[in-house]
């Protein structure tokens, strides 16, 4: 499988999303942000980082470059597009997620190991996970308190849009647990068409036991899943 | 010709700021105050002659677009 790793001035975690993608057996590229075309791409990943200096709003500003037209497009055909961290931010302001990500609770960046809970199995970004598995991975943000609207946050819910959320180690999900502040404890969710999701967590810095956790691999493996899936569809 | 827009956060987004700010306030000693809210404060310079109207409906779109999130924030416009 193709992967297209973004990259804007001051992305920082393209080469750990590279570096995933080919440890666990697939191709991966860097598109520049200046691209107007993704080339012959299966997945998308929106790469975390400091998009154009956070200027603004965190992803504000990487929302309006060529290649986010070109991902929209790409989204819009029912291609699967990832945004981890500041891709998750530039994807909410893209308006390919819904609500937004705003400054932690205790305005301090967190940098640490959290928990995750799978809040369903049912999307390409969750389908391998074993069930009942908690999974433990870093966090590096600093706006990472996810907010949307009544209205909006009872859509995700009835729709069963958030993927992930965040919890102690046995799975709870306690106020303790959130980082951030995020509403319902989300590090994750996704679009209505379940194409498109994002998440504040790295499960690309935690794809091998060097790196303390090799728990961020069960979701890159449900997407490979997810795309072998299509493929034969489409051949058949 | 300059065009003023204040940008606030709306009233249900969490303002973990504000309220640190608004604490800091009272443990100086200033009572009575109820809520702070922290925000941005944009100045955009406008050609001179340029036409009002037009450069309001110019700027509510950009403001709506880039300038704020609506999902998070409210703002304001004025042009003098």
């Amino acid at each position: 499988m193709n992967f297209a790793i973004l990259q804007f001035p001051a992305s920082n975690c393209d080469q750990d999303a590279v570096h995933a993608v080919r440890l666990l057996g697939h191709s991966a590229r860097l598109v520049w942000h200046k691209d107007a075309s993704l080339g012959d791409t299966d997945a998308v990943i929106v790469p975390g980082g400091f998009s154009y200096g956070d200027y603004l709003r965190c992803g504000a500003i990487a929302r309006f470059s060529p290649v986010m037209q070109a991902v929209k497009q790409f989204a819009d055909n029912g291609g699967l597009v990832l945004g981890v961290c500041n891709g998750f931010q530039v994807l909410t302001e893209a308006g390919l997620l819904p609500g937004a990500l705003i400054r932690n609770r205790d305005l301090q960046f967190h940098c640490e190991n959290v928990f995750l809970k799978t809040a369903t199995a049912d999307s390409p970004f969750t389908s391998r996970i074993p069930a009942g598995k908690v999974l433990r991975v870093p966090i590096a943000h600093g706006e990472g308190c996810y907010f949307a609207d009544e209205e909006t946050l009872a859509q995700l819910k009835a729709n069963h849009q958030i993927l992930w959320q965040y919890c102690d180690a046995t799975g709870d999900l306690t106020d303790s647990a959130n980082p951030n502040g995020a509403l319902q404890n989300i590090a994750g969710i996704c679009n209505e068409a379940r194409n498109v999701a994002g998440l504040m967590p790295h499960p690309e810095r935690a794809c091998e036991p060097l790196l303390g956790s090799a728990d961020g691999k069960w979701i890159f493996e449900s997407i490979f899943a997810a795309l072998k899936n299509k493929s034969v569809a489409q051949v058949a | 010709m300059k065009a003023k827009i204040i940008i606030t956060p709306k009233k249900a987004v969490l303002d973990p700021q504000g309220k640190t700010v608004q604490t800091a306030l009272a443990h100086m000693g200033y009572t009575g105050v109820t809520g702070v809210h922290i925000g941005k404060y944009i100045e955009i310079d406008l050609a001179p002659g340029t036409d009002q109207a037009a450069a309001s409906k110019a700027l509510n779109e950009a403001a709506h677009k880039l300038l704020s999130n609506p999902v998070i924030e409210d703002y304001k416009l004025e042009i003098e």
